[in-house]
């Protein structure tokens, strides 16, 4: 196992147990001497770090980029406002632009589009990159600043983050939306965690529907076994998707989640039986190479 | 003096819409003749930033003041960068509204009184 594998654990429903089973799946491949990095890129409300309890070594700005108008060089042609599909920018009268500056997705539209240079970039800073260690595990988290909207452009600076040769687990954010798109785009696997219940399957669906769409292979992962009903199991035989784990409904793993503890303790089989199966699908893609 | 009200529908009759960003119509009315043109608001499906594309429509159509119910911040301040006069916490029918108008009996606006995406609610 020494070539990159980039694996994405997602789920279309929050609460499902996305963190619980990486952050329990980066530490079970620690234990087994693989070389592993944990990256959260659930960059609105990273709680990875609350298990893994990594020591920060690194913080980084991650910032964007956002027109600035002078003036003086303007000549009111308006072409700002006409290209920007946000309104963050927008034309007033004669040499008056204002823009907004949480509405810009930095497309730089503005920019190009200005015929006398008078919009510039200007840096905006949207969050950080934390990057640290936990025991011989690697970690990085993404911080959004609170209020911010600019979720994919912190993913993807997470992801730049990807270490060559190590197996990178990442920690999408829950839901079918452009962060989770930026989040899974480009990775190797997607295991999509779902629960037993009608509105887990109902979400598992929707996330079924983007990682075949983007046409990246995937898996499904049930947490709290035992709990609701077969429907989830079912749908899966039905349109032949592979179950990588199954976690039982548990109480013992609520607990430890709510302290703040790794369930491998508890679980070590169902980790082991995982890590076989992100090995297996490793090794095959890298056969067919 | 031409004025621009938010409404539910297309003529003086019509109840103020409560939103300015998402309004449903926008209606031009000449406050001395009472004629008056109907703007169909397309930024009642945009993504974001219906405030700030809603109040380029009333800018660009002329308007010197807006009678509406809320504004969310992103449209006050591009009306405000327009000089535009602003009213808020309207209802009722767009004509009695210009009527308070034109008597001189409604109160400017000088802040934003709902938050963003209030709209996207009601």
């Amino acid at each position: 196992m020494s070539q990159s594998y980039v694996i994405a654990i997602a789920s279309g429903k929050g609460g499902t147990g996305k963190t619980t089973i990486a952050v329990n799946l980066a530490a079970y491949c620690a234990r087994s001497n693989s070389k592993v990095q944990y990256l959260d890129c659930d960059v609105e409300e990273p709680n990875g770090h609350i298990f893994l309890k990594p020591k920060i070594n690194i913080k980084k700005d991650v910032t964007v980029q956002i027109p600035q108008v002078d003036s003086e060089k303007c000549i009111g042609c308006g072409k700002c406002g006409k290209i920007c599909r946000f309104s963050a920018i927008v034309h007033i009268k004669d040499n008056k632009v204002l823009t907004f500056e949480q509405l810009c997705h930095s497309c730089g539209g503005c920019i190009r589009v200005c015929p006398t240079d008078a919009i510039r970039p200007k840096k905006l800073k949207i969050g950080d990159i934390e990057i640290g260690q936990s025991d011989n595990l690697d970690f990085v988290q993404g911080k959004l600043n609170i209020g911010n909207i600019r979720t994919p452009s912190l993913i993807k600076e997470v992801k730049t983050q990807i270490k060559k040769d190590y197996l990178s687990i990442i920690d999408v954010p829950p839901g079918t939306s452009c962060s989770v798109v930026e989040a899974v785009k480009g990775t190797d696997f997607v295991i999509l965690v779902t629960e037993p219940t009608p509105f887990g399957l109902n979400d598992l669906k929707l996330a079924v529907g983007l990682v075949k769409k983007m046409k990246l292979p995937f898996a499904v992962a049930i947490n709290r076994d035992g709990l609701g009903n077969d429907q989830v199991e079912k749908y899966c035989r039905t349109e032949n998707i592979d179950i990588a784990l199954k976690l039982p409904d548990d109480r013992a793993i609520a607990r430890a989640y709510s302290t703040g503890q790794l369930i491998l303790d508890q679980h070590e089989k169902s980790f082991s039986n995982l890590f076989k199966f992100v090995k297996n699908i490793r090794s095959k893609r890298y056969a067919k190479r | 003096m031409k004025i621009a009200v938010t409404s539910t529908g297309k003529t003086l009759d019509s109840q103020i819409d409560p939103r300015f960003g998402r309004a449903a119509f926008f209606i031009i009315i000449d406050t001395e003749t009472m004629d008056y043109s109907v703007i169909e608001n397309e930024s009642v499906v945009a993504g974001s930033g219906a405030g700030v594309s809603s109040a380029k429509t009333v800018i660009d159509a002329g308007a010197k003041a807006v009678l509406t119910g809320n504004f969310g911040p992103n449209a006050h301040r591009t009306l405000q960068a327009a000089a535009i006069q602003l009213y808020n916490q309207l209802s009722g029918k767009v004509s009695d509204a210009v009527e308070l108008f034109k008597n001189g009996k409604l109160n400017t606006s000088d802040e934003p009184n709902v938050n963003s995406h209030f709209g996207m609610d009601s």
